[in-house]
């Protein structure tokens, strides 16, 4: 790569011929896609259609509510959008750190773009593009149904789209370049296959803080004005931006300004300039630092292993299982603990958790008043749903893409004489068990919380068992049927097509429990709520037996299914 | 022992090996040679019991792959072209988790594994994560993972890209003296040198199909080459550029 300061050679490769591989690779997925799998595309595109509908019908309702109240409505309405760009930049900010590293140091062209002819301020403009596509599409993609229901409230207009393309592009921009410089300024000083891990546990220790924060500073308090001493002081609230030099205040402003008519062009100017200075700034780190990070990057990482007395006892506690099992077990353990990228979002899971068992610690049920059993019924039931979503949504980010980590060692398993129920089975327990371990945790403990009566305290227990056991099968099939070979980074396997198939698998199956189980416990709520004896009548008998049949049909199926897949299955 | 019959794969419309039939005794190491894309790798993929054929039989000694698979691949070892390992164990704990797929542990497979990891000059690195290991390092873990469970065929593919002048004079070796003990080596290489001096017999294959086998005097009289040496019988049998358009090529 040429780092002097004079003018590119002639015929030397520009930003875009630096990036027609990734387009022209794209638009052939797509194609190849639509040839392969036209069902496929229709039921996404109708998920996403559904999602977007979703969001654009509950942003519509609320921003039609505040439009109607007088004076404040507007107000709350940017407020609204503020707090909502808060979130996607710090959003922003986390995924490009990742995704700097992988396109400005770890993609597989740097070798042959470091080596070619190309200037450096075209690598540099071309990277960030990438960073910037890569890291911002879901969030562009989540921001529109929102944008439209504010053009639509507010009378936007045809040309609302523009201004909010000419305000989102700069947004987006300033999360992109600050990333980059981070990890520039990382990878500078740790290895770049160290820093990916600290990198990994930073963001997500950022992450966790932050949904914490979120949560114990009680925003819900902001929308009970009658916690305000004056309504002057809940609008002076409102007015005030959080920090004046907030890029996500600038961007709501500009917004806000065109939809409510006032001719303020100076947000828009300010994120205009702040993005082209970032750009430039972060152009001259890049050339003073890039070389040297990148050479860097290069190095070998020689990561811990941790400590050998912790492996002989793991071994020892194993001896009992047939060496083959109890090598696999160890492997899998010793692979995900080793790797920070899976194990550190742990750090986000342990986060949600204890901010799920903190709401229902304070659901205002038992304030002194005899609760209505409807009320109980509601959150008894809300409980196992939401307990049941938390526990598919771990087996879809740790049990689903257990199969796809094996991908390019499948050569290793397929020609050794491994009986692949040997592998199903240590994939199957070895995240199962964990699983099952919390979701009675997380059972017992909000149960007790919610002062549920044995008969559901014991139904609940045997509910979770049966549903975690289920889950965990449909989690390894699925990730089996749709494995994701070429896919390094295990956060991105359940995004996949299969993985979508899987949460939808398992909200459905959550979903007929719920339905098989929810008159005779209503039934038994009410008669405990009028002080009858509860025991155990046939009618819940019967939901239970139902329930276990459905939970074990929907364990032994989607292991069978991935058995005989996994037999047919090419590396 | 292999015994390959009419043994075909296709994909799609597309075959990638088309009805070889090969009978590599014990005792014998064999050169499977061809230009990129002929078929080798499939082939070698196909006996590994990696890649499932569309017909066709595979025979590891002496025992059917298809309808024996685990015996069959426990008398196998196979080495890819490309050393995929996991990159967050260490050697040593890679070697015992091989040792493990093949249901074998306890402190005689620790003692072989060691043997094998000092053999290759590993030993030292035993304990670090194969992520920081060379590709060559790579290449000679998953040759030593082969050796480990003592199989009685060895599949390789292109087994000297990234080893150093030293580990491959010991890979050569160590193949030769397997075979001269009784062992079966079915290798493919693209270095016709290492072919010529090393391979009782060689098999060119291009377009999934064998072209011309046996020994190399019986490749010189099945083309009618004199005394060619490899190479000039693999560019007769596959087809290159004269020397003429390779001057054409740059004049351009």
């Amino acid at each position: 790569m040429n780092y002097s300061i004079v003018d590119p050679a002639p015929g030397s490769a520009g930003v875009l011929d630096i990036l027609r591989p990734k387009w022209r690779g794209f638009l052939a997925r797509l194609r190849h896609g639509r040839k392969q799998a036209g069902a496929r595309t229709a039921l996404l595109l109708l998920l996403g259609g559904g999602f977007w509908t979703a969001v654009f019908g509950v942003s519509y309702r609320v921003l039609k509510y505040f439009k109607g109240v007088e004076e404040i409505g507007p107000l709350l309405a940017g407020k609204l959008l503020a707090v909502g760009l808060l979130s996607f930049a710090a959003i922003l900010l986390l995924s490009n750190l990742v995704t700097a590293l992988s396109t400005f140091f770890l993609a597989k062209d740097l070798d042959m773009l470091v080596a070619a002819p190309v200037d450096w301020i075209w690598f540099y403009l071309a990277k960030l593009g990438e960073t910037l596509v890569h890291s911002s599409w879901m969030v562009a993609l989540m921001v529109v149904p929102i944008l439209t229901a504010y053009g639509v409230v507010f009378g936007g207009g045809p040309l609302f789209p523009l201004v909010a393309l000419a305000t989102l592009l700069p947004f987006f921009l300033l999360p992109t370049v600050v990333g980059s410089v981070i990890t520039l300024l990382l990878v500078n000083i740790f290895p770049a296959r160290r820093a990916r891990d600290l990198l990994s546990l930073v963001a997500l220790s950022v992450m966790a803080g932050l949904v914490l924060f979120l949560r114990l500073v009680q925003p819900e308090q902001l929308a009970r004005p009658e916690g305000y001493r004056s309504l002057l002081d809940f609008i002076a609230a409102l007015r005030a931006p959080s920090h004046p030099l907030l890029p996500s205040e600038w961007a709501s402003s500009a917004l806000m300004n065109w939809l409510l008519h006032i001719r303020d062009p100076l947000p828009l100017l300010l994120l205009w300039s702040t993005a082209g200075a970032f750009i430039v700034i972060g152009a001259s780190f890049h050339r003073r630092l890039y070389m040297p990070g990148f050479t860097k990057s290069q190095e070998g990482a020689n990561g811990a292993t941790g400590s050998g007395r912790w492996h002989s006892r793991l071994r020892w506690l194993l001896a009992w299982l047939p060496v083959t099992r109890r090598e696999f077990v160890l492997k899998d353990l010793k692979v995900f603990f080793r790797d920070a990228t899976q194990w550190s979002q742990l750090i986000l899971l342990a986060t949600l958790l204890i901010v799920y068992v903190f709401n229902i610690r304070a659901l205002p049920l038992y304030t002194g008043e005899r609760v209505p059993y409807v009320v109980v019924t509601l959150v008894v039931f809300l409980n196992q749903g939401l307990g049941g979503f938390v526990l598919s949504a771990i087996a879809a980010r740790f049990i689903f893409p257990s199969l796809s980590l094996e991908g390019r060692q499948l050569w290793l398993l397929r020609s050794s004489p491994l009986d692949l129920r040997a592998m199903l089975w240590s994939k199957y327990w070895v995240g199962t068990l964990p699983l099952l371990a919390l979701a009675l945790g997380i059972g017992i403990v909000t149960n007790r919380m919610l002062h549920a009566p044995p008969f559901m305290m014991l139904l609940s227990t045997i509910t979770t068992v049966c549903y975690t056991l289920a889950v965990g099968a449909l989690a390894l099939g699925m990730g089996v049927l749709f494995p994701q070979f070429d896919s390094e980074n295990a956060a991105q396997i359940p995004t996949s097509f299969g993985g979508l198939v899987f949460m939808m698998a398992a909200v459905s199956l959550l979903a007929l429990i719920i339905v098989i189980e929810a008159v005779p416990v209503a039934q038994q709520l009410r008669a405990w709520q009028a002080g009858a004896q509860t025991g155990f009548p046939a009618s819940l008998l019967l939901a239970m037996a139902a329930v276990g049949i459905v939970c074990a049909l929907a364990t032994i199926l989607p292991l069978r299914l991935g058995l005989r897949r996994l037999a047919a299955l090419e590396a | 022992m292999i015994e390959l019959t009419d043994l075909t794969k296709r994909y799609g419309r597309f075959t990638a090996v088309d009805g070889i039939t090969l009978t590599i005794p014990r005792g014998e190491l064999y050169g499977l040679l061809g230009p990129n894309g002929a078929g080798k790798t499939t082939t070698m993929r196909m006996i590994a019991g990696i890649l499932q054929p569309t017909a066709g039989s595979i025979r590891v000694a002496g025992i059917d792959l298809r309808s024996d698979p685990m015996a069959a691949k426990s008398k196998l070892g196979f080495i890819p072209d490309r050393p995929f390992v996991y990159d967050k164990l260490t050697g040593g704990e890679f070697l015992r988790f091989v040792a493990g797929l093949y249901g074998q542990d306890g402190a005689a497979i620790e003692r072989r594994g060691d043997e094998l990891l000092e053999l290759f000059e590993l030993l030292p690195w035993k304990n670090e994560l194969t992520e920081s290991y060379s590709h060559g390092m790579r290449q000679k873990l998953i040759i030593s993972s082969a050796l480990l469970h003592r199989p009685e065929v060895i599949v390789v593919d292109e087994p000297m890209v990234g080893l150093d002048p030293k580990s491959a004079r010991l890979l050569k070796d160590l193949l030769r003296e397997f075979a001269a003990r009784g062992g079966t080596v079915l290798m493919s290489t693209h270095t016709l040198e290492i072919a010529e001096a090393m391979c009782d017999r060689i098999a060119i294959v291009q377009h999934g199909r064998i072209v011309a086998a046996g020994t190399m005097d019986e490749l010189r009289s099945q083309t009618s080459a004199g005394d060619a040496t490899l190479e000039e019988l693999f560019l007769k049998l596959t087809g290159g550029l004269s020397q003429w358009e390779l001057s054409e090529l740059f004049d351009r």
